[in-house]
């Protein structure tokens, strides 16, 4: 698979999330390579609601693999303004491809300088090979 | 090929019964049961003859694997083997003929079962008081967390949230939740044990108790527990530890003296009751003295020699079951305390302690890695990471080869705290021939996926059932046989 593990072109939270700006105020987000791949076979997400106000850190949704539950945080503070039903409905999708397909919500910064606590590439790299 | 069910060999008109000729006047069936209860199609049930509902159910249970087939390490679950004695007693026909509304003082027997089993688990916990009523472990779990609620609301103190570390059965948060409490997360450190910091940093008013298993899931003593008791009961908050892995500890260690206020025990993994694929179970709650009062109602107690099911608990939280508990698993835990007695029981928690550090240590090889560094009791936990790193061969897979070998897999992926986790319990039934042949088959196939990944990741190819496509069947499950 030619699929690129930690593609430079966004930034990356703790929790193993991505964030990806597509304009001033607004970023999409999703789950890392690493995040799908610890997970395996990914079976369930809950929606996340749309128009709901989210701080950095709070639980957005859930999400279930073949192995266990777990959690998708919020790696920046704002509103949901676009949910990936495609991808809600088709989970396998963010196994297959969670960078571009796959990704979840979109959000609207309520604070954009929270970008510049996020991990790039290079050192999201280190923090899951090395953590 | 499907497996054929039941179903599969029905032919109209096959029967497996004969019945007696009628001998009173026949009735319609409208005389008999009103309109809108009588149903208007047949029911579709299989018709076959005996001999086919014998050699189907037969067939199906050829391909059961059971403790009684071999070793079955799945950690935390504890599947020791079943003593026979066990099933003779709890067969005794005073036993299986005693109607549960039998008037007490026509089952004095049952009931002093009971009472005497009670007073021996008190022994061995350390503990003042027993409700024996809960069906197994997470009902005793919840149980336990009623006996907190009710206690809490009669001091008049709103404490909300009960403290539950990252390496806990998932069933904990959920009694929690189940119980109107709040869980939070402790974090364990990284020799998988929580520290007296972490608690405190989350201890306030609103704690109501600290809810952990020890040994824990990584079968590690938590090192810390004495102290982190004390400044739970400084807060005026409950220990409650859940006794899934008391295996460990018979005659070793009491949790009553180590401080704990409530524990639940389960009868049918630490005193040998066959369990699993549903159960049965049985989960006694024990309590200490301050709060005996809140116990769920009956209790079995005893005056001038005459036993009883007693509802004169003051402040109870209720009823939590019909009648009381499963009784047969207490027939056959009480059956094996007897007959181990104080000694042997003392030494089956030695000889699973020392069958899983033996077993640890045999398994050990480059591509494992130990969960935590200090000694585990009962059970311990490795992470196969390095394999997969190495390979790409998961822990699923090594369960899946194991099941190629002839033997059942260990409990995988869990605690969740442990990445590719594999976590092993021998139990003390184990021979050192049968662990040493665990051991040479785990390594044998670390030696395989080496070599020649494939034929790891393709197992099982010699089960009934080969690798099963996990996400399909989460994602689009079939459950249900259609007629047509």
């Amino acid at each position: 698979m030619n699929l690129q593990k930690y593609p430079n072109d966004r930034l990356y939270y703790e929790q193993h999330e991505w964030v990806k700006q597509v304009d001033e105020k607004t970023v999409i987000v999703g789950i890392s390579y690493h995040a799908q791949d610890s997970l395996g076979d990914i079976v369930y997400i809950s929606e996340p609601e749309v128009e709901k106000e989210i701080q950095k850190g709070d639980e957005i949704a859930e999400i279930e693999s073949v192995k266990a539950v777990s959690q998708i945080y919020a790696p920046v503070s704002g509103r949901i303004v676009e949910v990936n039903k495609n991808a809600i409905d088709n989970p396998e999708i963010i196994n297959r491809d969670p960078y571009e397909e796959g990704w979840l919500v979109k959000i609207e910064l309520t604070n954009p300088s929270e970008l510049e606590e996020l991990m790039d590439a290079n050192a999201y790299r280190s923090f899951v090979e090395e953590g | 090929m499907r497996t054929p069910i039941i179903f599969d060999y029905s032919k109209p008109g096959k029967k497996a019964y004969n019945l007696p000729e009628i001998d009173v006047p026949e009735k319609e069936i409208s005389e008999l049961i009103p309109e809108n209860l009588i149903r208007k199609t047949k029911p579709r049930l299989p018709e076959v003859s005996e001999f086919e509902i014998v050699r189907h159910y037969h067939s199906l249970a050829r391909r059961n694997y059971a403790i009684d087939d071999g070793i079955y390490p799945l950690g935390s679950c504890t599947m020791k083997y079943n003593p026979r004695v066990n099933e003779r007693v709890a067969k005794l026909s005073g036993f299986t003929n005693l109607h549960p509304l039998t008037p007490q003082e026509l089952s004095q027997g049952a009931l002093k079962l009971m009472f005497d089993l009670g007073e021996m688990l008190k022994e061995i916990t350390g503990m003042d008081a027993v409700s024996l009523a809960p069906a197994a472990g997470a009902h005793g779990e919840l149980t336990g967390l009623l006996i907190m609620r009710t206690y809490f609301k009669h001091k008049n103190e709103k404490r909300t949230k009960v403290l539950i570390p990252d390496s806990a059965h998932g069933t904990n948060p959920a009694s929690v939740m189940m119980a109107g409490f709040e869980p939070i997360q402790i974090k364990s450190n990284e020799d998988g044990y929580i520290t007296l910091k972490e608690v405190k940093d989350h201890l306030d008013k609103d704690v109501a108790a600290l809810m952990v298993t020890n040994p824990n899931t990584l079968g590690i003593f938590e090192p810390e527990i004495v102290e982190i008791i004390e400044a739970l009961h400084e807060n005026g908050s409950i220990a409650y530890t859940d006794g899934a892995n008391l295996n460990a500890l018979i005659g070793i260690s009491r949790p009553g003296d180590i401080g704990f206020d409530i524990i639940q025990l389960n009868l049918h993994k630490t005193f040998s009751s066959p369990h699993g694929g549903g159960g049965p179970g049985s989960g006694p709650v024990l309590v200490k003295e301050y709060l005996k009062d809140f116990l769920p109602v009956p209790v079995v107690s005893e005056k001038n020699g005459h036993y009883f099911l007693d509802y004169d608990v003051k402040n109870t939280c209720g009823m939590i079951k019909l009648f009381y508990g499963n009784f047969s698993v207490m027939i056959k835990a009480f059956t094996y305390i007897l007959m181990l007695g104080e000694k042997g029981l003392v030494k089956s928690s030695k000889t699973a302690i020392l069958n899983a550090n033996y077993l640890k240590k045999k398994i050990e090889n480059p591509y494992f890695k130990n969960a935590s560094n200090l000694t585990p009791m009962h059970e311990f936990v490795v992470s196969a990471l390095p394999l997969k790193k190495e390979t790409g061969v998961r822990a699923l897979d090594i369960a899946k080869a194991l099941l190629d070998r002839g033997l059942h897999a260990p409990t995988m992926y869990f605690p969740l705290i442990v990445e590719e986790a594999l976590m092993i319990e021998p139990t003390e039934t184990e021979s050192k021939e049968s662990l040493d042949k665990f051991a040479e088959v785990i390594q044998d196939i670390v030696k395989q996926a080496l070599e020649n990944r494939d034929s790891i990741i393709n197992t099982p190819v010699k089960t009934p059932i080969k690798r099963v496509n996990e996400a399909q069947a989460s994602r689009n499950p079939k459950l249900k046989w259609l007629a047509d």
